[in-house]
């Protein structure tokens, strides 16, 4: 698996833990959230960068109280057809206002990226072999937004409604 | 009607070039089937029995001349020179090659028109009643909350992989004619005690295998609201929605398993929620940009009645029979509205050739200020037509085929493509409504039995939406045999309801005379003319129809 983070093919620094694999104190863990529930104050205290992934069906809800505390939110798309997790990543940036990763993992394919950096992603596990210039095309491919979302886009309508404004600063 | 800005031509010119680079990758096998599947089923690409089917969006069934004359090119160079219009107001074709799609899209895109969405588990097509903006008691144009909602909807990040494919469809009067009841999301646009206007928001309706009316989710939704307030039901039934059956996917089931109650307390938590939030709704300013494309057209001034017109109903009996059926009023004094019938008697339902929809293009220019409308019941409207120009009108559609006196006669049928093109059908659909088309030719007979719709549904998903017709026909495969159930007393107005099963299925032979049967009963038991056919079977139940349908059981007993 390969990372794009930000745009950027980047090194990943994230372990994924199976629930029954012991942690290393020293390596940057994400682990599922019956291991974060069950394991929670242990995990906090000895991991300064921890992560929880989410399956569909496991709601920001579960961790809101600890997202401070949290560096990554992995999202998994177990099937890309399975869309629940951009709710949850709208959810994770816009109702509890995290600011930390938010990463897709899972069935991640190059022509959901678009909808998913606009979703509130901001990392993506790809197929090896994926290039940053692949990824930022297919994000590229349609310029403009009819609607509103978690990233910086203004939607048609505000440009439109710029427009005129536009227009007589021109004349 | 609605035209693009640079914002939509470059939204459309982008999507294109999107598609042809994923074609591109197919082609060079950089794709799988299976990876490209997903991708082409965004653009309307299906793969069907026989070749490529290409479903291309018409929102809320409005389309101009111009438009219909690139589908009528598309047909004739990219097809076999027919189009088949659906019940969602779109036009198909059968037979495109995978090479040509984008090339397809291209010219789509050239007359503001494209594929987006057409299938997939996303939201469809936004459908409205054929007649908007022109009949009375229309509290206002129904394609406008239609426009705004395929704008918001178009790509949309969040509700592009729901549990299962979701329409909308919105009606402007009471009177409903755009099925909204039977929708994930009906929307009937209605004033409340203050004279504001908003929106009834049903949720839940929905065809298939578990047939569903829908529920009030909110009785009073101000216009200003609409974008929010779909996000809100969106997304708690992107997040709650089943995803382990694709049966029980459909919002319908949610609403059903959640309760109306309990839905409508989480949509409203949501909605309170996402509106402190975040900005989805229109400012008002562009709300009324798009409403200015449906302001009413400059009629000139005509007489309510026209002294050409009722001449020329004395004079030419099949005018006369076809004014009767397939004509109606219109808002404005002096004009009406025409229901172009694409149910020829023996005729596919649905289908057009691309020289028929080159001259509708041309009658449109010239009889009905350059607008046409496709209809759920899968035929063509010309909604602003001037009485003095009906017979001039009338002849030319005659020449072409264009001109059955059946609009909503027991000719005027719905039917899905069936086993002959699609893959999932179980039994013909068309060949049945044909023989049923031939068996009714006399006009004489069909205005004797009056008002009677039959839909006819190749299969369980129920794309011919048997389910709410008068009379519905479902085929069935049993060990490699065609078989037809048959249903009464459905019907997709603002008084929806499902239709029941009547008894054992027929064989393809003997539908055709048990509808018949059905036919003769009702005449026969009707209290007189004016007694409908639903109306007689809710008076008389369904005894006496199955008395004459199923003698030999009578007998048993």
């Amino acid at each position: 698996m390969a990372l794009i983070k930000n745009g950027r093919l980047t090194a990943d620094r994230w372990h994924l833990y199976e629930d029954d694999a012991p942690l290393q104190p020293d390596i940057p863990a994400i682990v599922s959230l019956a291991r974060f529930k069950a394991e929670r104050d242990a995990l906090l205290r000895a991991h300064a960068d921890l992560g929880v992934r989410l399956e569909p069906g496991e709601t920001p809800d579960a961790i809101a109280d600890d997202l401070d505390r949290l560096s990554v939110i992995a999202l998994n798309f177990p099937s890309f057809t399975d869309g629940r997790a951009y709710s949850y990543a709208r959810l994770l940036r816009e109702r509890h206002g995290y600011k930390g990763e938010v990463r897709a993992v899972g069935n991640v394919l190059r022509d959901q990226y678009l909808f998913m950096a606009r979703a509130g992603f901001d990392a993506f596990e790809v197929k090896e072999g994926e290039s940053a210039e692949a990824f930022l095309a297919a994000t590229k491919a349609v310029t403009n937004a009819y609607q509103r979302a978690t990233d910086t886009r203004r939607p048609i309508w505000e440009l439109r409604g710029a427009q005129p404004a536009i227009a007589a600063a021109a004349e | 009607m609605y035209r693009y800005d640079e914002f939509d031509a470059t939204f459309v010119h982008e999507r294109v070039e999107q598609f042809r680079d994923q074609v591109a990758r197919r082609l060079s096998g950089e794709l799988t089937e299976e990876e490209f599947k997903p991708l082409r089923l965004m653009n309307g690409l299906y793969l069907q029995l026989h070749a490529y089917m290409l479903r291309v969006a018409i929102p809320y069934g409005t389309l101009s001349g111009t438009q219909m004359r690139r589908l009528a090119h598309i047909a004739r160079t990219y097809d076999k020179g027919f189009g088949h219009f659906t019940t969602r107001q779109n036009i198909q074709y059968n037979w495109p090659t995978l090479e040509d799609a984008p090339r397809i899209l291209e010219e789509l895109a050239e007359v503001e028109m494209h594929a987006i969405q057409t299938s997939g588990n996303c939201i469809r097509n936004t459908t409205a009643d054929p007649y908007a903006g022109a009949i009375k008691d229309e509290v206002e144009d129904p394609r406008i909350a239609s426009e705004v909602i395929r704008q918001w909807s178009s790509l949309h990040p969040e509700f592009s992989f729901l549990p299962r494919k979701f329409k909308i469809a919105v009606t402007g009067t009471t009177h409903d004619r755009a099925a909204v009841k039977v929708h994930d999301i009906g929307l009937v646009i209605k004033r409340n005690a203050a004279g504001e206007v908003g929106f009834e928001v049903l949720v839940g309706g929905g065809q298939g295998r578990t047939p569903m009316i829908a529920k009030t989710i909110r009785d009073f939704l101000p216009k200003q609201y609409l974008l929010s307030y779909l996000e809100a039901i969106l997304r708690v039934y992107n997040m709650l929605g089943r995803r382990d059956n694709k049966y029980k996917a459909r919002i319908k089931i949610l609403v059903h398993e959640t309760g109306i109650e309990e839905l409508s307390r989480l949509v409203e938590a949501e909605w309170e929620s996402l509106s402190r939030e975040t900005t989805v709704d229109l400012p008002r300013a562009e709300y009324e940009r798009i409403a200015a494309y449906f302001e009413p057209p400059d009629l000139a001034p005509a007489e309510a009645s026209s002294a050409a017109f009722e001449a020329a109903q004395q004079e030419d009996r099949d005018f006369r029979h076809w004014v009767r059926t397939n004509v109606k009023e219109h808002k404005v004094d002096g004009y009406a509205v025409v229901d172009i019938s694409l149910k020829p008697i023996g005729g596919v339902p649905g289908d057009a050739t691309a020289d028929q929809m080159d001259l509708v293009a041309d009658l449109a220019e010239r009889y009905s200020q350059d607008e046409l409308r496709v209809t759920h019941g899968q035929n063509l409207v010309l909604a602003h037509v001037a009485k003095d120009d009906l017979h001039a009108l009338f002849k030319e559609l005659a020449g072409a085929g264009l001109a059955t006196a059946n609009s909503r006669l027991v000719s005027d049928i719905i039917a899905c493509p069936g086993l002959d093109y699609c893959a999932l059908a179980n039994a013909r659909s068309i060949p049945i409504a044909q023989d049923i088309s031939r068996r009714f030719d006399s006009l004489d007979r069909q205005f004797d039995i009056g008002p009677l719709e039959i839909k006819i549904s190749g299969c369980i998903n129920a794309c011919g939406h048997h389910h709410v017709g008068h009379i519905g026909i479902l085929g069935v495969d049993r060990k490699g045999t065609e078989y037809y159930q048959l249903t009464l007393g459905g019907r997709a107005d603002e008084n929806a309801a499902i239709g029941k099963i009547l008894g054992p299925a027929f064989d393809a032979d003997g539908v055709v005379d048990a509808v018949e049967t059905i036919v003769d009963t009702y005449l026969e038991e009707r209290r007189g003319p004016d007694e409908t056919f639903l109306d007689a079977v809710e008076r008389l139940g369904f005894q006496p129809f199955k008395d004459r349908l199923y003698p030999q059981k009578q007998a048993a007993a």
